[in-house]
């Protein structure tokens, strides 16, 4: 047990170099950026005199020396302050927290339904690794490969919203109803649909792929070979025992995955204009807001991290050759 | 079996030439092509990927509507004379965007996984063979670009260094040499185990001249593998930031279109279901052939 304990001090030791890492990263690239907060307050003022400048530089501490600076970056993102937005005149961390459940609804909910169905697709492909279901996982793999997402989002838009209006094009919610009322969350639901469908699509095609292959992989060891030479049926042989072993590579993956699915949280949003996370990051790039998207990326990074993180202690602890004493 | 036997009789002592025969192996590049003509669907990318290349670096010499120029009413549907596939908002042509925009698609798409790759093998590469503190400071590196979510921090330079197609490919290649960086280093850290490795050190070899001229060719297929899904993978992430609008507005590129064409989509279809079929079928053809190559290369591993 003393091995384990150490292996999870050292990831977690780990998680908060990357951190302070990408904190220094950000702080770079806020000051490679051409303009900062004076260039916007001169903007706004349309026009600026030399004593101004200095004086407004002083205020918000830029004419100290560099590492100064990111010192006071450092405590002041410990305090959980990401910076001031240019654009929207609020605290960055209060844009992130409202975008951020509208995005993690999508995210979670498309990701669910491709791990659950992906999985149960993989089963049934893997007990005929050669009939028309397996091929027909390969080849819907290829194809959510291949397709960009945002395309098979403006695929499904046109198809279910213009050619046969069944959803709404655009955004969340019918901005007529009460928040919190059953209509309005019904209402969000039938948003949902069309977004979360071309993520999970996405998802779902590497997911059937990778659990067929895992559960091929398992069919194949010696404790299945077992079990089946007990005399157990194919059902219990698959159920029992194999699965258990198939979502291990599963489940971690997924964890590491995280990144790539915020970026393509982020295209499904740009399409079907859902007011999250990457609608912010997109309007912040366009608007040349800095400081939002420094913070968003951020934040993005740390819950990567985090993610990264509990995924690899989760994955330690599944797997009791690794818990009970394996070297790494 | 044997070749011509010099030798005058059956009961004459055997030559050298009989005892150290050596047998007609089949050169394993030879071996890989021949599997990869047996693979249909690799055959299919490849044939898939030869017309793309024809359409995107031939056809525009014969085809020469400039694709910024306004040809006809804007929004006509497919068919319409002058413009095979319809015109977009401001009247283009779009056939002329597919033709003419195609390379520079496809050629952000190869520079950003040449990138990639020339980033990740040398990370990998060094990480993998010399181990140790090397190792680990390289895997620092990798797992911190790792952690980046991609999509956001290449927007972040895109809009960071003025769009451009350098700029672009600029941004892909740094965000995602790390895949290739993580296989690089599995594959010399397994080669750089083997005995023949122990042989050339034992001449003497120095470490450059074993890892360039030993290692990397043994570790070459499942890097070329990597290499050409990379190249689909980077042409997707182009076609991303360019519907975001993140990429140079004076080129034109398939990603380009369905960018510019977004807030048309609704009432022209054809403006954006077009050149998405086109990036489709591109990433379609090289992962086919990235699939095929793997297959011919590692018949053992073949999930088939």
């Amino acid at each position: 047990m003393a091995n384990f304990s150490i292996i999870v001090a050292k990831r977690i030791f780990n998680a908060a170099a990357l951190i302070l890492a990408v904190v220094i990263l950000n702080f770079l690239l806020i000051h490679i950026a051409p303009g900062d907060i004076v260039d916007t307050i001169a903007g706004e003022m349309g026009g600026i005199s030399q004593d101004l400048i200095t004086e407004i530089r002083a205020d918000y501490g830029l004419d100290k020396p560099l590492y100064e600076q990111l010192a006071l970056y450092v405590s002041k993102i410990l305090q959980g302050d990401l910076g001031h937005s240019f654009f929207y005149d609020v605290p960055v961390v209060d844009l992130i927290w409202d975008a951020l459940p509208q995005t993690l609804l999508l995210v979670i909910t498309a990701l669910t339904l491709a791990l659950v169905i992906g999985t149960v697709f993989g089963v049934i492909a893997a007990r005929r690794p050669n009939g028309a279901f397996s091929h027909f996982i390969t080849v819907l793999a290829l194809i959510g490969f291949s397709a960009p997402v945002f395309w098979t989002g403006i695929m499904f838009l046109i198809a279910f919203a213009s050619f046969i209006p069944l959803f709404p094009p655009a955004g969340m919610a019918d901005p007529g109803l009460e928040p919190g009322s059953l209509d309005y969350y019904l209402d969000v639901l039938h948003h949902m649909v069309l977004p979360v469908v071309t993520l999970a699509l996405i998802y779902l095609a590497f997911y059937s792929r990778l659990s067929r292959a895992s559960m091929l992989d398992v069919l194949g060891s010696d404790y299945v070979r077992t079990a089946r030479a007990k005399g157990l049926s194919d059902r219990v042989v698959i159920y029992k025992h194999a699965l258990r072993n198939a979502l291990i590579p599963i489940v971690t993956i997924a964890g590491l995955q995280f990144a790539q699915i915020l970026s393509g949280a982020v295209l499904v949003e740009a399409v079907f204009t859902w007011p999250g996370l990457g609608t912010l990051a997109l309007e912040a790039i366009l608007r040349r807001d800095g400081p939002t998207i420094l913070g968003i990326l951020f934040f993005s990074a740390v819950v990567v991290v985090i993610f990264n993180l509990l995924t690899d202690l989760t994955y330690n602890l599944i797997d009791p050759r690794i818990r009970l004493g394996g070297r790494e | 079996m044997s070749a011509a036997d010099n030798s005058q009789s059956q009961d004459a002592p055997p030559t050298f030439e009989a005892a150290y025969e050596i047998p007609d192996i089949e050169h394993p590049l030879r071996e890989a092509a021949r599997m990869f003509a047996r693979n249909k669907a690799a055959v299919g990318g490849l044939i898939l990927l030869v017309g793309i290349l024809i359409l995107t670096l031939l056809v525009p010499f014969f085809y020469t509507v400039d694709p910024f120029d306004l040809v006809w009413a804007p929004l006509s549907p497919p068919g319409t004379e002058n413009a095979l596939f319809g015109t977009d908002y401001l009247g283009r042509d779009i056939l002329a965007g597919i033709v003419h925009g195609g390379s520079a698609t496809l050629a952000v798409g190869a520079s950003a996984a040449l990138l990639a790759v020339v980033i990740g093998l040398s990370v990998g590469s060094l990480a993998g063979y010399y181990g140790g503190w090397v190792d680990e400071i390289l895997m620092r590196i990798t797992e911190f670009f790792q952690v980046l979510p991609t999509l956001l921090f290449a927007m972040v330079i895109v809009a960071l260094f003025k769009p451009s197609v350098a700029t672009v490919a600029f941004a892909i290649g740094v965000v995602s040499w790390t895949a290739v960086a993580r296989l690089a280093r599995s594959e010399f850290l397994r080669i750089r185990s083997l005995d023949y490795i122990k042989a050339a050190r034992s001449i003497s070899s120095s470490n450059r001249r074993i890892i360039w001229f030993v290692i990397l060719p043994n570790a070459m297929p499942p890097l070329v593998v990597q290499a050409t899904l990379a190249v689909g993978g980077a042409i997707l992430f182009e076609a991303g930031l360019s519907f975001l609008g993140l990429a140079d507005p004076n080129v034109m590129s398939w990603g380009f279109m369905i960018g510019s064409s977004r807030d048309y989509l609704m009432d022209a279809w054809w403006t954006v279901t077009i050149p998405g079929i086109f990036i489709f079928l591109t990433v379609l053809a090289v992962s086919l052939i990235g699939d095929g190559l793997n297959d011919a290369t590692n018949p053992k591993l073949r999930e088939r």
